[in-house]
């Protein structure tokens, strides 16, 4: 991926920003420039929570150019609590016996291997939802 | 708006053509299809396309295949739309003759991608994904269409035996098509030690690539008894698009665009999914073949792996499809295999499909999904 298009992508890949609909009130991920539930344009800025429930998965083991050094890895569909779909992999996976429904946290991470140039392009991944060993006091 | 109708079809063997490029394969198909028409005039050239840019280095390809084709100067233009290029490639000549811009004019869909190895394929096949909030994130083209199947299953309570009859299916029609490049049948077990790309998806749920050309020419419906071959017209054809992303959809099992293109041209063709004698679909994983027929009608939700399963999409059954093979026995060069679905449409509807003809065929349904169902593009052919 090249640096500006990085640079441009900096708010949905770090913090999760979408945007909402002021007319209807549906929020988006990724933002979107028009709703696409009623077409009222100029959507406001909106930061999802990060937990989400896991809609699907599939573990890819031919992958494409720039994944071979992660591969075999996870990828999946996420659906944030605030109502979206995701695609994105999931992180912290190994040994784990994945379930549809299952609930999930977003974590920044290296999405894939670094290119030509030598920066290295983080994002947001999806991995099981951390518990404490007991309830906090 | 005039009628429409195919007067001449022609098409490559699909293969591994080391010896032949995009322009060689894009020139036989349309020699091919002028011959079958007996026809020498083309007054503009529509070429379906995905991937010349990233495989071919090559764009302004529209221009490169008039010129080899010896066309020049007439109008050429490069048709995208994802591995429904083919299909767009017809719908553009279709508006051409239909509007009366154009007379004669020829559509080839045409794709070469076996100069590079399977990472740079799988590279340029997620090019019809989202850029940035799918391929990024190294969702491949399998695993988009895994996530669906796990799910598919998961909300139907399916196993993934209970897919292998579209795979079984196409590979015993691809027998019977000279043409097609994977012509040997295949059984229940063979599907199931298949190797996994992206589990749950293994490589018999998946249409392999392919080097291949095919056209097809069409006219006025009222100049085609001056054609060779009996005339087949188009009295169905429509476009719909949905969004990108699949996870942009409120139910990424509900493909809105495939079912929208087919209800449009349904309606234009006046004809109801049970008028239909055959259908072929764009069958690039088993789980598309399953979301085709229930968003086009032919099965209710959650239903169509049971119309599979009853030997219903076999060519005795009510519902044939993928008729030569489809894009799992007869290969996917995926800018060219919309175009494939309609000159096999033409030659069964002509009854010219030898041993692999459907009886009586006389309408016929061809759709190419470019995306995860993102655009849909679907015709409807008729003698």
């Amino acid at each position: 991926m090249e640096l500006p298009r990085y640079h441009r992508l900096r708010g949905p890949y770090y913090r999760l920003e979408g945007n909402a609909c002021p007319g209807c009130s549906r929020r988006f991920f990724p933002p979107r420039p028009v709703c696409s539930s009623c077409r009222t344009p100029g959507l406001e800025p909106f930061a999802f929570s990060g937990r989400a429930a896991l809609y699907s998965w599939s573990r890819v083991l031919q992958p494409p150019r720039g994944f071979a050094s992660m591969a075999p890895y996870t990828a999946g569909m996420v659906r944030l609590e605030e109502g979206p779909l995701v695609s994105a992999q999931l992180a912290d996976v190994d040994g784990v016996d994945l379930a549809i429904d299952m609930p999930l946290e977003m974590v920044t991470r290296k999405i894939r291997d670094a290119e030509e140039h030598g920066y290295i392009v983080y994002g947001y991944k999806f991995r099981p939802l951390l518990r404490p060993a007991r309830p906090p006091r | 708006m005039r009628d429409v109708s195919i007067i001449g079809v022609g098409q490559t063997e699909v293969a591994e053509h080391w010896d032949r490029s995009l322009r060689d394969l894009a020139v036989e198909a349309i020699a091919s299809a002028r011959k079958d028409a007996g026809i020498d005039r083309v007054d503009a050239l529509f070429v379906g396309n995905m991937l010349s840019g990233e495989l071919a280095g090559q764009e302004n390809v529209a221009t490169l295949v008039a010129d080899a084709a010896g066309l020049v100067p007439i109008e050429a233009l490069k048709i995208e739309a994802a591995c429904a290029s083919g299909g767009a490639a017809l719908r553009a000549a279709y508006l051409a003759v239909a509007s009366g811009a154009h007379d004669y004019v020829l559509a080839v869909g045409v794709e070469k991608m076996t100069d590079f190895l399977t990472d740079g394929v799988t590279t340029a096949l997620a090019l019809a994904a989202d850029a940035d909030y799918e391929a990024a994130h190294g969702l491949s083209f399998a695993a988009l269409n895994a996530i669906l199947m796990r799910r598919y299953m998961h909300e139907h309570r399916a196993r993934h035996e209970d897919f292998a009859p579209f795979s079984v299916n196409a590979h015993r029609n691809a027998a019977l098509n000279p043409l097609a490049m994977y012509r040997q049948p295949i059984t229940v077990e063979d599907f199931m030690r298949s190797p996994i790309v992206a589990d749950p998806i293994n490589i018999l749920d998946s249409a392999g690539i392919g080097d291949g050309a095919a056209a097809l020419l069409v006219c006025p419906a009222t100049e085609a008894r001056r054609a060779r071959r009996p005339p087949v017209r188009i009295s169905g054809s429509a476009c719909a698009t949905d969004t990108l992303a699949l996870a942009g959809r409120a139910d990424p099992l509900v493909w809105q665009a495939v079912a929208d293109s087919a209800r449009l041209a349904c309606a234009q063709a006046k004809v109801k999914p049970q008028d239909i004698d055959l259908f072929e679909l764009h069958d690039a994983f088993t789980i598309v073949s399953v979301l085709s027929l229930e968003a086009c009608g032919f099965a209710d939700r959650g239903s169509a792996l049971k119309l599979a399963a009853e030997g219903r999409i076999g060519l005795e059954g009510d519902i044939p499809i993928c008729t030569f093979g489809g894009l799992k026995g007869r290969g996917h060069p995926v800018g060219a295999s919309g175009a494939y679905q309609l000159v096999e449409t033409a030659l069964q509807l002509r009854g010219e499909a030898g041993p692999a003809q459907v009886k009586g065929a006389a309408i016929g349904m061809a759709q190419s999904v470019g995306g995860s169902g993102s655009v849909a593009i679907t015709h409807i052919l008729q003698v």
